[in-house]
């Protein structure tokens, strides 16, 4: 069944839409990330132009991240205060990425840019999700290893200390601001929450507790995306409720059988998995930007972003 | 000789100004409603060709049927390699090309009419782009152009049909032109042409309105006249989801 979507003005089946949002959901429940970096890149596959991709994505990102959230509020393991120091910074860096993003759409760099961001940090985190997933499927054949967590002293010598109760921290909100603001660029211009970068950067760089990352980052990323998705719709008019009612139809759906079939499969076998297909969605974007295109013009409207 | 032919002058031309010809023609539709579940449309174009007098009978008489969607300016981008990747290097603004462009002829264009009356009437597809001119410092803007129609033909935006016109009995005519699903909103003007040794004839012009409808028009509407509120309403129904799923799921489990 075809559908017509108003605002990206394409006809897109509606079953694949709905897959697409059902197979991200199916990611998010096995293994915890938002899943905004894989549906954009999608999207575009299926020839939805970059600038709605990504401006629906982050309205995606919304409802799963609430979705999570509920449940991470009952077992009070969000830091709110962190959370809003997050937020703050968050909305800042998004305001940045906005600007960018028009800039950049107005030069007609923005795919490439949008590209290059997708390549780089998928590229990134599946490699280090890779190794990260060998060394632990051999450690769990081995003896157990001690973990080694970096200290970071330069974090505890920043000014402005903050105390963080339900992390049990007492650092410098300055490391938390500048996260908070890096993710809120690249939440504005990838259409991402943010949270495969988010929660490594809270765990080795904040030295935040495990068992509160994961909340916390969904608690800020409702935000950030909820604003981002707000400026794009604001500024660039390119936010597809049709298209994301789709997405987010099938990602709830997809979310609870993810979520069912994590208890039946293995951790580590499911994380080298996942960081396959990252590398795999990686490797396309950047085979797209290296071998010679089959045609080298493109068209785009005057005066839309 | 030369009487011959001043023979054939003085017949030829009395009945050539007294039979005049032309076009009376109809569309399957002439309002086209874009919805939800919109997946192109089949456009019938016929009509008939009346005559006071019998048809001349030195020249054969052939249809051309344009039907154009509305025009906007367009930025064409060529890539280039920069450091090893591909990157948009240069662009040149076309002033003006149709969202849609189609052809449908008796037989091939340039057998059916003149270069001279396909300027006057911009009748085939690259004098229906208008392009005033490139930044100085490109200077190949003619093949920004053909890659504009070459990419706008494989998305089936433009075609040029070669007898695809069926003409019969030099009176009735009929074609079939598809319309596809990505359809810009807008007035699509339908043109229908005679011509006779190459020169037009007669020209008959209708309009059909393409809109969206229902839901896709409010939706559309509301984007562009109160982004606030569409932004708005985007968030709550993405809140509401959220919370549904997790309430939802929560009812399951118990």
């Amino acid at each position: 069944m075809q559908i017509y979507l108003p605002i990206a003005e394409v006809s897109v089946n509606a079953f694949l839409l709905f897959g697409l949002g059902g197979i991200v959901g199916i990611l998010s429940g096995l293994f915890g990330v938002g899943g905004g970096f894989i549906i954009t890149p999608l999207l575009f596959f299926v020839g939805v132009p970059p600038t709605v991709a990504v401006a629906t994505g982050a309205n995606q990102v919304v409802a799963s991240s609430i979705s999570g959230v509920l449940a991470h509020l009952k077992r009070k393991t969000v830091d709110i205060r962190m959370g809003v120091v997050l937020m703050c910074a968050g909305i800042a860096g998004s305001t940045a990425g906005i600007w960018l993003f028009n800039l950049l759409s107005r030069s007609g760099q923005i795919d490439l840019f949008v590209q290059l961001s997708y390549v780089l940090f998928l590229g990134v985190v599946g490699a280090m999700m890779l190794q990260e997933s060998i060394r632990s499927l051999r450690r769990a054949k081995r003896a157990v290893a001690p973990i080694k967590r970096s200290q970071h002293m330069w974090v505890h010598r920043l000014p402005l200390k903050m105390k963080f109760r339900t992390s049990g921290l007492y650092i410098s909100i300055i490391p938390p601001v500048l996260v908070g603001f890096g993710v809120g660029i690249l939440a504005a211009v990838m259409g991402v929450g943010g949270g495969f970068i988010m929660v490594p950067a809270m765990i080795y760089l904040l030295n935040m507790p495990t068992k509160v990352v994961i909340g916390t980052s969904l608690f800020q990323i409702i935000f950030v995306t909820g604003f981002t998705t707000f400026m794009h719709a604001l500024t660039n008019q390119s936010v597809d409720i049709l298209l994301a009612v789709l997405l987010i139809l099938g990602g709830v759906i997809g979310a609870q059988i993810g979520a069912a079939l994590a208890l039946r499969l293995k951790a580590e076998q499911l994380r080298i998995l996942l960081a396959l297909l990252v590398l795999l969605v990686c490797g396309k974007l950047a085979l797209d930007l290296l071998l010679t295109p089959g045609e080298l013009y493109s068209l785009a409207p005057v005066g839309r972003g | 000789m030369r009487a011959l032919v001043l023979a054939l002058a003085l017949v030829a031309v009395p009945t050539w100004l007294g039979a005049e010809e032309k076009v009376v023609s109809g569309l399957s539709e002439d309002r086209i409603e874009i919805t939800a579940n919109f997946n192109g449309s089949d456009l019938l174009i016929y009509g008939a060709v009346s005559r006071d007098a019998p048809p001349p009978k030195d020249s054969s008489l052939d249809v051309i049927i344009t039907v154009q969607g509305p025009s906007f300016p367009v930025n064409v981008r060529r890539k280039s390699r920069v450091l090893g990747i591909w990157v948009n290097t240069d662009t040149v603004t076309v002033d003006s090309a149709p969202s849609f462009y189609a052809i449908a002829t008796t037989r091939p264009f340039d057998q059916i009419i003149s270069n001279t009356d396909d300027i006057r009437y911009s009748v085939s597809i690259p004098r229906a782009i208008r392009s005033v001119g490139a930044p100085r410092t490109i200077m190949d803007s003619q093949n920004f152009t053909e890659a504009l129609i070459r990419i706008r033909q494989k998305q089936g935006f433009y075609g040029l049909q070669d007898a695809s016109v069926r003409l019969a009995q030099d009176t009735l005519f009929r074609t079939d032109i598809r319309l596809p699903a990505n359809l810009v909103e807008g007035v699509y003007k339908t043109r229908i042409f005679l011509t006779r040794n190459k020169q037009v004839v007669a020209l008959d012009e209708r309009s059909i309105y393409v809109r969206k409808v229902g839901l896709e028009r409010w939706l559309f509407r509301l984007s562009r006249t109160q982004p606030a509120i569409y932004g708005a309403l985007a968030l709550a129904i993405a809140a509401f989801a959220g919370w549904a799923a997790s309430a939802g799921f929560r009812a399951l489990k118990r």
